[in-house]
């Protein structure tokens, strides 16, 4: 499905991925996880050219992207993305946000928008906030309406970028779930991760990455229960 | 001990300061000594005031036209000179920045002066329209500066979250950062919007007949120079209050401080 090859990116002098391969199979849920600056970031949003790598490819359903050609706005589509931050339009409603995809790049007219983002919405459980602002919603109630705007342009492939990060404790079970039902309806997912409990439960594959390489990788228990590496060793050590 | 007591003065039994009499003697005394000569202190007679208000609609409505004509043509050279500021590429970058060092360099005056007296060799404008091509050259500079500063304070998540979604660079720069950075540049526009109304008294100097012409103009017949500058003066704040006015309505329509997420 995603295939990752010899990916190199760095900031001026700061090497921050040093060489990443890594393949994501149809319906497979990867969860990636390591300590912050180790790049995990960086190497889910060069999956869909947020930012673009110096060195390496990325290529979908086999084919490699070319991130100079006019198809990457036809491949950002294919592959959502949900922010840590939310990233919501604060000057549309929330049905306006889950919309705006819908109308301005699939071209849907008014009424076929506004009945696909109400159903968004209502996978999300949120059809009844469609007509407030984000302002006036919580930070889960946000991160779900984000994830109900990358669901409407129907992708292939959805990418998680921390999305529980920004959240109080206790609304983050909320988006967990919603991502959970994404997975067991069989969608593709990248999720980079400090969740664990989720890691664990709902991975087909977790791997760790630390300092701009992949240090391991493999099925949740094995990761968990059995790392090979030192370093992963250490890792976990220090957050469970 | 009675006797010492006995030798106070009238001054010290009553209690009264010396210090304090004397100020105030003193200052009745410049009271009067103005008061006497009041019409060499203050020679002008705003009495007239009323009779002459209406005498400066004309000029207030020279003055309000090429104030507004001139924000209109500065707000769109302006828009698209903070566009191109903000544009990844370097040739309209290098462009905008060149625009606004020179004119936020040099004085509106002389800016005024090449359009009417300089290119007047070239072609002659009239000084109506040299005023309004003026006022909007000089406040695009300022009013680009304004939309870049507003553009590049949206989030760059915003611009990320569109583009993620398979929005194109231009429809995610129109949809979603242009309607946040206008909002967020209202404020500074009405500012800079009430400057350009008052900087369009520099217009009196190449035969605009406006506020300050207009003044200039009566005072030579009836020789009440200030009694017309306050005139003029009446008509300004009348006209920057109009204007904050509407940017206040506008804000608030708009919700300036709405929305944030």
């Amino acid at each position: 499905m995603i295939e990752i090859k010899g990916l190199y990116k760095s900031y001026g002098k700061v090497k921050v991925l040093k060489g990443i391969d890594l393949k994501v199979e149809e319906s497979e849920v990867v969860v990636i996880i390591g300590a912050s600056g180790s790049g995990k970031s960086t190497m889910l949003r060069c999956v869909n050219f947020l930012e673009k790598p110096q060195k390496g490819t990325i290529s979908i359903e086999g084919k490699v992207i070319d991130p100079k050609s006019k198809d990457l706005n036809f491949i950002r589509q294919e592959v959502g993305m949900v922010f840590q931050h939310f990233n919501l339009f604060p000057h549309m409603t929330v049905i306006g946000n889950v919309m705006e995809g819908l109308i301005q790049v699939k071209k849907y007219n008014y009424d076929e928008a506004e009945k696909e983002a109400l159903k968004m919405l209502e996978k999300v459980g949120l059809s009844d906030k469609a007509q407030v602002y984000p302002s006036v919603i919580s930070g889960g109630q946000k991160q779900r309406v984000a994830i109900a705007r990358a669901l409407a342009m129907h992708p292939k492939v959805m990418l998680f970028d921390e999305p529980t990060s920004a959240l109080d404790p206790e609304l983050v079970g909320g988006v967990l779930q919603v991502m959970k039902d994404l997975a067991n309806e069989g969608m593709t997912m990248m999720v980079v991760t400090h969740e664990m409990g989720f890691a664990r439960e709902v991975a087909d594959r977790v791997v760790f990455i630390d300092q701009g390489v992949i240090v391991e990788e493999g099925t949740p228990e094995e990761i968990f229960n059995n790392p090979k590496e030192e370093r992963t060793k250490e890792f976990l050590g220090q957050i469970l | 001990m009675d006797s010492i007591k006995d030798k106070k003065s009238w001054f010290e039994k009553n209690k009264v300061n010396l210090g304090k009499a004397g100020s105030i003697a003193g200052f009745f005394l410049v009271i009067y000594v103005v008061w006497q000569n009041i019409n060499h202190y203050f020679p002008w007679n705003f009495g007239v005031i009323p009779e002459y208000l209406p005498l400066f609609r004309a000029g207030a409505l020279a003055t309000l036209e090429i104030t507004t004509l001139g924000i209109l043509f500065g707000l769109v050279l302006g828009i698209i000179i903070g566009l191109m500021r903000t544009s990844k590429i370097w040739i309209f970058d290098s462009l905008a920045r060149f625009y606004i060092f020179i004119i936020r360099g040099t004085p509106l005056l002389l800016q005024l002066f090449i359009i009417y007296y300089g290119l007047s060799s070239v072609v002659k404008i009239p000084g109506y329209p040299a005023a309004i091509i003026a006022l909007g050259i000089h406040n695009a500079a300022y009013i680009a500066e304004i939309f870049r500063g507003a553009i590049t304070s949206v989030d760059r998540g915003q611009r990320e979250a569109a583009l993620s979604i398979g929005m194109t660079s231009w429809q995610s720069m129109k949809r979603i950062i242009l309607p946040q950075a206008f909002k967020r540049a209202i404020p500074p526009l009405g500012n800079q919007f009430i400057i350009a109304l008052k900087d369009s008294s520099l217009a009196s100097t190449i035969a605009v007949s406006e506020l300050i012409l207009k003044s200039r103009q009566l005072a030579s017949s009836n020789f009440m120079m200030m009694e017309m500058l306050v005139v003029a003066g009446i008509y300004y704040l009348l006209l920057t209050s109009v204007f904050t006015y509407i940017v206040f309505k506008v804000e608030k329509k708009l919700g300036v401080s709405d929305h944030r997420v």
